[in-house]
């Protein structure tokens, strides 16, 4: 809502200029001549111009629009602080557009919002669904087919860095997560680092210098096993990864490896309980628990 | 016939075409410049920090406005995939606005805390190695170069003379707050915080 000043600007402008527009439509009509062999009078190197009407259709298309003009301005919005006759608004139009969605489509989401899980998983209508809405929300990260990339999970390996079960899965979704590797390498040095590297690798039955791994097993004991447990296999309670299936979120070589421990990982799944409605995390959910069962 | 003065008269004709198409921008802006709407900020709205501004100049100067807009429209596919459309009250403090005409990419107006600052960096990189089918530029030199501090207070102070609100420590700060900095860094700090303050559900 502006001042009514400024309305009364917006209103004379606009009356002020199509009334002058119409006026020199009007004034500078030559009405009901035909064509001619008069010329305006101007010559340039010979080149005559012919002074002739606005052909009749053409002064006709300059009514209408001006009449249309008219015609738009009393029934959308537009002269100032005046809502036009229609009652028409971008906001009203945007939420007419969703409710309409909501009513076509909010039934079925929350039928599935119902149902447990497992049970959506099962249902190629809803499935569909969520791959869209997959496409939408999480494939810039773990791709448009769930398999993932350095640094963001592959969701299609049933290997889980927070649980798989249902609940956890939608837990990762409402609530995000936040990978808390702290980095090593202050605490053991370049020797315990290559140490620890040796032992991380030797639990997936990697071969390595069997030194270094019995020395590196020592501090993993020390520091590692809580998170990660003493045979590797990790702990979805902390998003500690399990070590010894081979799997690697930032690569498995020695390298890699030994970057994670001396640097730490921080891994970060955003929240989307701001972002999404909790009938289409369900189906989320549903569909990112599809993709690694229906590999089984 | 009149139009003989108008015509064999440049200066007369140069004002008078002047005064024909301003009565567009005189109807359509002038108003605009003094509406409540378009000058309040929305509750919660501050003003970029040190690091975010810079990251702002660089998200101009790489072109990216070119590719991405910042404006999200009231029209159903676009909250369904962006979320709440864009109000006039986010961008009271933004000199100049990056609404931007064309979408290459994405609209990026409330991209803040979709992504995580490493899938930034990760896609800042190299963009298809998170998105394969990608065909946005790499930008990997945002990774070696460091921020230039010397001039962030000065960039400061003249929005202040347009309008936002710093003060006068974030002025003397700003060198400070960007030192050490790679561009990356700011640049991430800038994408993570565009349209957080308004929250829809889709």
């Amino acid at each position: 809502m502006m001042s009514s000043f400024w309305s009364a600007w917006i209103i004379v402008l606009t009356v002020v200029s199509l009334a002058g527009i119409l006026w020199i439509l009007l004034a500078n009509r030559t009405a009901g001549e035909q064509e001619t062999d008069r010329t305006t009078g101007h010559a340039a190197d010979g080149i005559e111009e012919y002074d002739n009407p606005l052909p009749y259709w053409w002064f006709l298309m300059f009514l209408f629009t001006i009449i249309f003009g008219v015609g738009y301005l009393i029934a959308y919005p537009g002269m100032g602080n005046f809502k036009g006759l229609l009652g028409w608004t971008q906001i009203g139009q945007w939420e007419k557009e969703v409710a309409a969605a909501d009513e076509r489509f909010s039934g079925e989401r929350f039928a599935y919002l119902a149902m447990p899980i497992e049970e959506v998983a099962a249902v190629p209508a809803a499935m569909k669904m969520g791959q869209r809405m997959f496409a939408n929300n999480c494939a810039s990260c773990h791709g448009a087919d769930g398999k993932g990339s350095y640094g963001f999970p592959n969701l299609t390996d049933n290997d889980w860095l927070y649980g798989g079960e249902p609940d956890a899965i939608v837990a990762t979704l409402v609530h995000g997560r936040k990978a808390a590797m702290p980095a090593w390498g202050d605490v053991l040095g370049d020797e315990g680092v290559r140490n620890v590297t040796a032992y991380t690798l030797s639990l997936s039955g990697r071969n390595v210098d069997a030194e270094h791994a019995a020395a590196g097993k020592t501090q993993y004991d020390m520091f590692c096993v809580a998170c990660h447990m003493p045979s590797g296999e990790g702990n979805p309670l902390f998003g500690a990864p399990n070590l010894a299936n081979g799997i690697w979120l930032y690569g498995g070589d020695s390298m890699q490896v030994s970057h994670s421990i001396r640097a730490g990982r921080n891994g970060e799944m955003p929240a989307f309980a701001d972002l999404i409605s909790e009938d289409k995390i369900h189906i989320i959910s549903a569909y990112v628990y599809s993709l690694s069962r229906s590999t089984d | 016939m009149k139009h003989d003065v108008v015509e064999k008269n440049v200066g007369l004709m140069m004002i008078l075409i002047v005064v024909a198409i301003s009565f567009g921008a005189l109807v359509e802006l002038v108003p605009l410049f003094f509406d409540k709407q378009t000058n309040e900020p929305i509750a919660g709205l501050k003003p970029h920090t040190a690091l975010q501004l810079e990251g702002r100049d660089i998200y101009i100067r790489e072109g990216c406005t070119v590719c991405h807009s910042q404006m999200i429209r009231p029209l159903r596919a676009e909250t369904e995939r962006y979320g709440h459309y864009s109000v006039a009250g986010e961008h009271v403090y933004e000199h100049p606005f990056l609404w931007g005409s064309k979408r290459t990419g994405p609209d990026l107006a409330r991209v803040g805390a979709r992504y995580s600052d490493d899938w930034h960096r990760a896609h800042l990189y190299n963009p298809r190695d998170v998105v394969p089918e990608s065909n946005m530029p790499s930008f990997p030199w945002l990774f070696d170069n460091e921020i230039d501090g010397t001039k962030t207070g000065r960039k400061m102070a003249g929005l202040r003379m347009v309008g936002v609100p710093y003060t006068d420590e974030d002025i003397a700060g700003a060198e400070a707050a960007v030192s050490g900095k790679k561009e990356i860094d700011a640049v991430v700090a800038y994408l993570q915080q565009l349209g957080l303050l308004i929250k829809a559900k889709r």
